[in-house]
């Protein structure tokens, strides 16, 4: 089916908006004649993105850039406000025939929290096992087998499935959590901060295995991560977002040394590195904004060192600007660079 | 009582340990650190290695069943060990400050700042309400925030993570300390707001000669900030100096992995030098040293904890079988 034109998940324009609707009191009020009007946080706005098989790309954003609730449209969890996905080139709908439920299960997701995720009622054995039998993908008899080799594969002992997840620490509940997600078989992971609560070897360690269980499954991943360090050492192309719009996009080596967009010019400048010491921290000035009330045109603009006025009533688009680099910049207009 | 000629602080020998019904857990173990007026301090190491042990039981705020053993702890030459707790509550958020990795756990939620800053300030100085608001207002500008006096009538809840922990260093700087310890209080911020924090942080100890200790796990952030490390294992210093020395050329096995597990620094793709297995329990530290069994260089000596010896003029190391 999928040829090399066509990407393995692609979104076209998907945008979701969080509505809080108007409580008793609310409603109350204004037929009182206050002034009460629901409110909307616009988490995406427009967002196209399109993966290959086998890529890794990788999705960097400060909290509250909509890079959680992307993921979660990828993964079925949410539905889009407006825009459409598609898997293998065909829409999400179509694949609601009994017969497609291998490829509905084909994205699954990892949680940045491996102690809220998994449940501590329930013993690792059935974390794990329960899914694959729901599903038909092994039967009721298979399943202690099943699980104790997918705990091998991440790299644990299949002894350990009798336990609780409490018995076990972050990097292991991380493993289970990763073993969890690829019992049902998926060819999409999506890492939502999969990383971001390990300790440092820890760390190493859970990255080490996304790498190497990439080539044993033949996994496409969307890594998201806010730490620049992880996201350049595991990814192929970098999808840079700021308040619910994707503002760059290009080759992981190219964005760390020609960084276009003046966001990600300050997001690589501002990493803490090993090897910079005692260096002058120049800040980006100003805090991000409140995705309740986003500021006009370029979302970037109050704290860009080089807005002008256009920046401030047009919204850039996302334009290609060199071979698989896409930045969303007025400066690439007006030729100032 | 202040000796002008000693270190801002000085600590040695420090022991603190957790008496546990399971055992006793050496939560810190012989630590001793020096630190001069107007340096940075960086104490790194993973999770339960005891680092923030340590700055809580330089504060002297460890909790019952924690126990300082054994140690001394002088602050410009006064021992703190032996302070009663109305001598500490003179020198808590006065002379030493801390600063906590969540700011909810220094700001109190129904209170305005104004409140909570000018109670600071009053605690310790006599002085009338105008000039203490005028004291919070210039500390509030310290650390960058814009219109201080609408600030100030603000309440917690209504600024954002990066703000308040910006509140929470105004608080540490209203009575002017000789030391702060902060604790990870950046670990929770983006990485532009952890810019500018540190910013602050650094151009604060440069001007005012304040002495900083800061506590992490994140490698990178000591080395931009840093002058001086102290890496942290088990409960233990295993190896100390600048940082310059320290990141530069690990002596240590232990600082070598970690420096090597960082992504930034591997080629990208290629798989992470990784220390394999994972952090000791505290409750069964044998004899040996605590790093052994993860160890790539262990030797026969390593069966015997090794001691904190002095390698060169600024430089300490736990080990046997150092990288040279």
């Amino acid at each position: 089916m999928t040829t090399a034109a066509t990407p393995l998940l692609e979104i076209r324009g998907v945008s979701k908006r969080f509505v809080k609707g108007i409580d008793l009191a609310g409603r109350i009020a204004r037929r009182l004649g206050a002034r009460v009007s629901e409110t909307s946080v616009h988490a995406l706005d427009r967002v196209d993105l399109a993966i290959r098989e086998g890529e890794v790309v990788g999705l960097v954003g400060e909290s509250g850039c909509g890079k959680s609730t992307l993921g979660r449209i990828v993964s079925r969890i949410l539905a889009p406000t407006e825009g459409e996905r598609f898997w293998k080139g065909r829409p999400y709908a179509q694949y609601e025939a009994p017969g497609d439920r291998a490829e509905r299960l084909a994205v699954q997701m990892i949680f940045q929290d491996p102690y809220a995720s998994l449940n501590p009622r329930m013993r690792i054995l059935d974390i794990i096992g329960e899914a694959p039998v729901v599903h038909g993908l092994v039967n009721a008899a298979q399943r202690r087998d099943y699980v104790a080799d997918m705990l091998q594969r991440v790299g644990m002992d299949a002894s350990l499935m009798r336990r609780f997840p409490h018995q076990f620490s972050g990097g292991q509940r991380s493993r289970i959590g990763i073993a969890r997600a690829l019992a049902v078989k998926p060819r999409f992971l999506v890492c939502d901060e999969a990383v971001a609560a390990l300790d440092v070897s820890i760390q190493a360690q859970v990255l080490n295995l996304f790498v190497r269980l990439r080539e044993e499954f033949a996994l496409t991943y969307l890594f998201i991560s806010h730490d620049l360090g992880v996201i350049r050492h595991v990814s192929d192309r970098v999808v840079v977002m700021y308040l619910g719009r994707v503002v760059e996009s290009a080759p992981t080596s190219e964005i760390y040394a020609q960084p276009n967009h003046p966001y990600t010019q300050a997001l690589v400048a501002e990493v803490p590195r090993v090897d910079a010491k005692r260096r002058q921290y120049i800040p980006v000035k100003g805090e991000i904004p409140s995705p309740l009330a986003p500021p006009p045109g370029c979302h970037f603009h109050p704290r860009c060192p080089r807005a002008f006025a256009r920046c401030r009533e047009d919204a850039p688009a996302l334009r290609e600007i060199g071979p698989g680099h896409l930045s969303a910049c007025h400066l690439n207009d007006i030729g100032s660079r | 009582m202040t000796d002008a000629g000693a270190p801002l602080l000085e600590v040695e020998g420090l022991r603190m340990h957790f008496f546990t019904k399971a055992g006793v857990v050496k939560a810190v173990d012989e630590v001793s650190l020096r630190l001069e007026r107007g340096r940075i301090l960086g104490i790194v190491g993973e999770s339960g290695s005891g680092k923030s042990m340590t700055g809580y039981s330089i504060l002297g705020l460890v909790d019952a069943p924690g126990r300082i053993v054994a140690g001394r702890i002088a602050l410009n030459g006064q021992d703190l060990t032996r302070l009663d707790e109305a001598a500490w509550r003179k020198l808590r958020g006065n002379r030493i400050a801390m600063i906590f990795q969540d700011p909810m756990m220094t700001l109190n939620p129904v209170l305005r700042i104004d409140t909570q800053m000018v109670e600071a300030v009053l605690a310790h100085h006599a002085m009338s309400k105008e000039s203490a608001l005028a004291r919070c207002r210039e500390a509030l500008t310290q650390v960058g925030i814009a219109s201080p006096d609408e600030r100030l009538r603000a309440y917690p809840h209504q600024f954002s993570g990066g703000m308040r922990q910006r509140v929470a260093i105004a608080i540490a700087l209203l009575n002017k300390p000789d030391l702060i310890i902060a604790d990870e209080p950046t670990t929770a911020l983006d990485v532009t707001i952890q810019g500018q924090i540190l910013f602050e942080m650094q151009k604060l100890c440069r001007e005012s000669g304040t002495g900083l200790i800061w506590i992490t796990h994140d490698l990178s952030v000591i080395s931009g900030l840093a002058d001086d490390v102290c890496v942290m294992y088990a409960g233990r210093i295993v190896e100390s100096g600048t940082v310059d020395d320290v990141l530069e050329h690990p002596m240590h096995p232990y600082t070598r992995g970690l420096l090597d597990s960082v992504p930034s620094r591997n080629v990208p793709g290629r798989p992470l030098a990784q220390i394999p297995g994972m952090t000791p329990s505290l409750l069964h530290l044998g004899a040996a040293c605590a790093f052994r069994e993860r160890c790539p260089r262990a030797v026969e000596p390593c069966s015997v904890a090794p001691a904190l010896r002095a390698i060169g003029a600024a430089r300490s190391l736990r080990c046997v079988n150092p990288i040279t």
